[in-house]
């Protein structure tokens, strides 16, 4: 499982676009709001925390589609079935290697954008406390997607239509959290709801996809 | 050591998948631990970013044993081992691919088309290989079309296939005779 | 005799075909007089006036919206464990129908928000979980046509449904814990011990329901024999094809 956590972080390194990319479409999604509505700074602080949300939300599904397509189309995911590991730790390795590319990146970026939407200063804490819980769901539920897609020759856009519904949990507790702590109230309700619904997905979804993924090696 | 052979569409792949483990059985069982097999398939498992090193290191990793140096050695592969899996040719990735069935350490290879675009001499170093392999006291299951110069037994799948289509006219074991 | 007999196509569809007149019978009767009683001979409520009517198809709509899903989750985990063709089937019929009905529900409770609320569209929790649960039919349908081999696709939506049904009530209570909603509580006195609407309109709304949920199984039952008749179809001419 190691081997293959590094192998995949060796590869987001090397193709390009596994760090790059969703931290610059995060960018460019809280540059757009502002356009979009208006650039009143009390306006702003308060839709900060459910813009970050969204916005890291939306750069999480990018990378999904790739992540089990590559190794599917090249055989490695026939050779990874029949390995030793099972296919259910190769989900949780694949899953980990998508937030550490993903969801870690965007949790470290998530204040400087905060700043730029006028977050108050209470949020920042809770905000990234609660991206580093939610996001790790984010990447799990988008694994079990990519594992129902991962045979589809288009399967990004059923994969989106698949994989957000399963997010709206993890979004309402997460920005609400951070709202709740940017207005200076407490968080922790929404936070341990968070980890709730997070420790629910590593523990349950690994084997959901590892059995989409064997339907879908038949 | 057992050579598959037969025209294309007769179910050589789906045989061999059958055996690794990757599709139930139509009927009949497995009497072999799926874990025992060492299966390489039409594609070859290669990321093109790693170089060949690298490629062999992973499943090294992921099967927990093997020398990936020895592997590559195998295959005439040491001189290419730094280079980028991508800008080998088609025949060098192949020989990659089969170089991760010495990796393995699992008795049973199934090889899927295993030659295909080697060239003569390499296809001889194969063939040594899977001899190598047999000598020390495992198998080999080869679905192939050409001849490799390896003993063994071989089974012509088309008058199974014929008396599977046989089969599903009359009992049909096949998967939509619930409907008829 | 074993209810799992009529897993075997054939014997579903002599069943079902006896089944199918007597569900549209009772769809038709029930549908008819609940809806007619409904509509035309109760008065109006004194807090909603004649808008309250639409009860009459929000209620019944709703309730099967909510029932064809856990019918879709209970066919599903039939087909992953003992792998009756039929049940896919099943679960692959109800969802065109469940989709309708959620649509139906929105657009009715719409209607009956504008005069009582004085808006079409609020963010309560009730609405939003409908909402969601809209999209939860829509992406598991989508997955069904997506999939070419038929087995698969039955495998791979199940799964869909089983992690779709635990993120639906899970999402029901992250809608209810994220606003305060202003949908009142529910009509059904098993769920209250006591009813919260008076008689007039209470016995036509039962006939309203049974007419919905009979409608339902006609429809389902009908979609699923098009179903069994398609791969039936598929499988001969595939026979054919072999015999030539």
């Amino acid at each position: 499982m190691k081997a293959l956590l590094l192998r995949d972080l060796r590869l987001a390194v090397r193709a390009g676009g596994g760090f790059g990319l969703a931290l610059a479409f995060f960018l460019i999604v809280t540059m757009l709001v502002p356009f979009a509505v208006g650039s009143d700074s009390q306006t702003l602080a308060r839709i900060a925390p459910g813009t970050l949300w969204l916005g890291a939300l939306l750069a999480c599904l990018l990378s999904l589609e790739r992540l089990f397509a590559l190794d599917y189309e090249d055989g490695s995911l026939d050779i990874l079935a029949t390995a030793p590991i099972p296919l259910e730790g190769a989900v949780i390795a694949k899953a980990a290697a998508h937030w550490l590319t993903t969801g870690l990146p965007l949790t470290l970026a998530a204040p400087v954008l905060g700043v730029l939407l006028h977050l108050p200063g209470p949020g920042y804490g809770v905000l990234m406390l609660g991206l580093a819980l939610g996001t790790p769901a984010l990447s799990m539920i988008g694994a079990f997607g990519a594992a129902l897609t991962v045979g589809l020759k288009r399967g990004g856009l059923l994969l989106s239509l698949i994989v957000l519904p399963l997010y709206v949990p993890t979004l309402i507790f997460g920005a609400d959290a951070a709202s709740r702590a940017a207005m200076g109230q407490g968080a922790s309700t929404p936070l341990l709801l968070l980890g709730a619904v997070t420790l629910g997905c590593l523990a349950l979804l690994p084997f959901a996809a590892a059995a989409a993924l064997r339907v879908n090696l038949r | 050591m057992l050579i598959l052979r037969g025209p294309n569409g007769v179910g050589k792949t789906t045989l061999l998948r059958t055996l690794a483990g990757l599709q139930p059985a139509a009927g009949g069982t497995l009497n072999w631990p799926a874990d025992d097999m060492a299966y390489a398939s039409h594609a070859d498992g290669i990321k093109a970013t790693l170089s060949a090193r690298e490629n062999l290191a992973f499943w090294a990793g992921i099967y927990g044993a093997g020398d990936p140096e020895n592997a590559l050695e195998t295959f005439g592969l040491t001189p290419l081992a730094g280079r980028a899996a991508g800008t080998l040719s088609a025949g060098q990735r192949r020989r990659l691919g089969l170089a991760r069935l010495v990796l393995s350490h699992r008795p049973v290879w199934l090889c899927d088309e295993p030659t295909v675009s080697l060239d003569a001499e390499h296809t001889e170093v194969f063939a040594n290989a899977v001899r190598a392999h047999c000598a020390k006291g495992g198998a080999a299951v080869l679905a192939t079309h050409i001849d490799l110069g390896l003993t063994g037994e071989t089974l012509d799948l088309t008058p199974f296939a014929a008396a599977a289509a046989q089969a599903t006219q009359t009992e049909t074991p096949g998967f939509d005779e619930a409907f008829l | 005799m074993s209810l799992w007999e009529y897993a075997n196509p054939v014997k579903f569809m002599a069943l079902s075909g006896r089944v199918l007149p007597w569900a549209w019978a009772i769809a038709a009767l029930t549908l008819g007089t609940g809806l007619i009683w409904g509509f035309f001979f109760t008065g109006d409520a004194d807090k909603f006036g004649s808008s309250v009517k639409v009860i009459y198809v929000h209620v019944p709509s709703a309730l099967m919206a909510i029932n064809a899903w856990f019918m879709m989750l209970v066919t599903s985990l039939i087909w992953l464990v003992r792998r009756h063709h039929v049940s896919a089937l099943a679960a692959k019929a109800a969802a065109p129908v469940g989709v309708t009905m959620t649509l139906i529900a929105l657009i009715t409770g719409a209607l009956w928000g504008q005069p009582t609320w004085g808006t079409w569209w609020a963010w309560d929790p009730r609405l939003t979980s409908f909402l969601i649960l809209f999209l939860f039919y829509l992406g598991y349908m989508a997955l069904w046509s997506a999939l070419e081999d038929t087995d698969a696709a039955a495998d791979l939506t199940s799964w869909l449904c089983i992690v779709g049904s635990v993120f639906a009530v899970l999402s029901r209570y992250a809608a209810k814990f994220w606003s305060q909603g202003m949908h009142q509580g529910t009509t059904l006195p098993v769920a209250t011990g006591g009813r919260t609407i008076s008689d007039i309109y209470f016995y036509p709304l039962v006939l309203a329901m049974v007419g919905f949920a009979a409608l339902f199984v006609a429809l389902v039952l009908l979609r699923t024999r098009s179903e069994i008749n398609q791969r039936r179809t598929a499988a001969l001419i595939a026979r054919k094809r072999g015999a030539a």
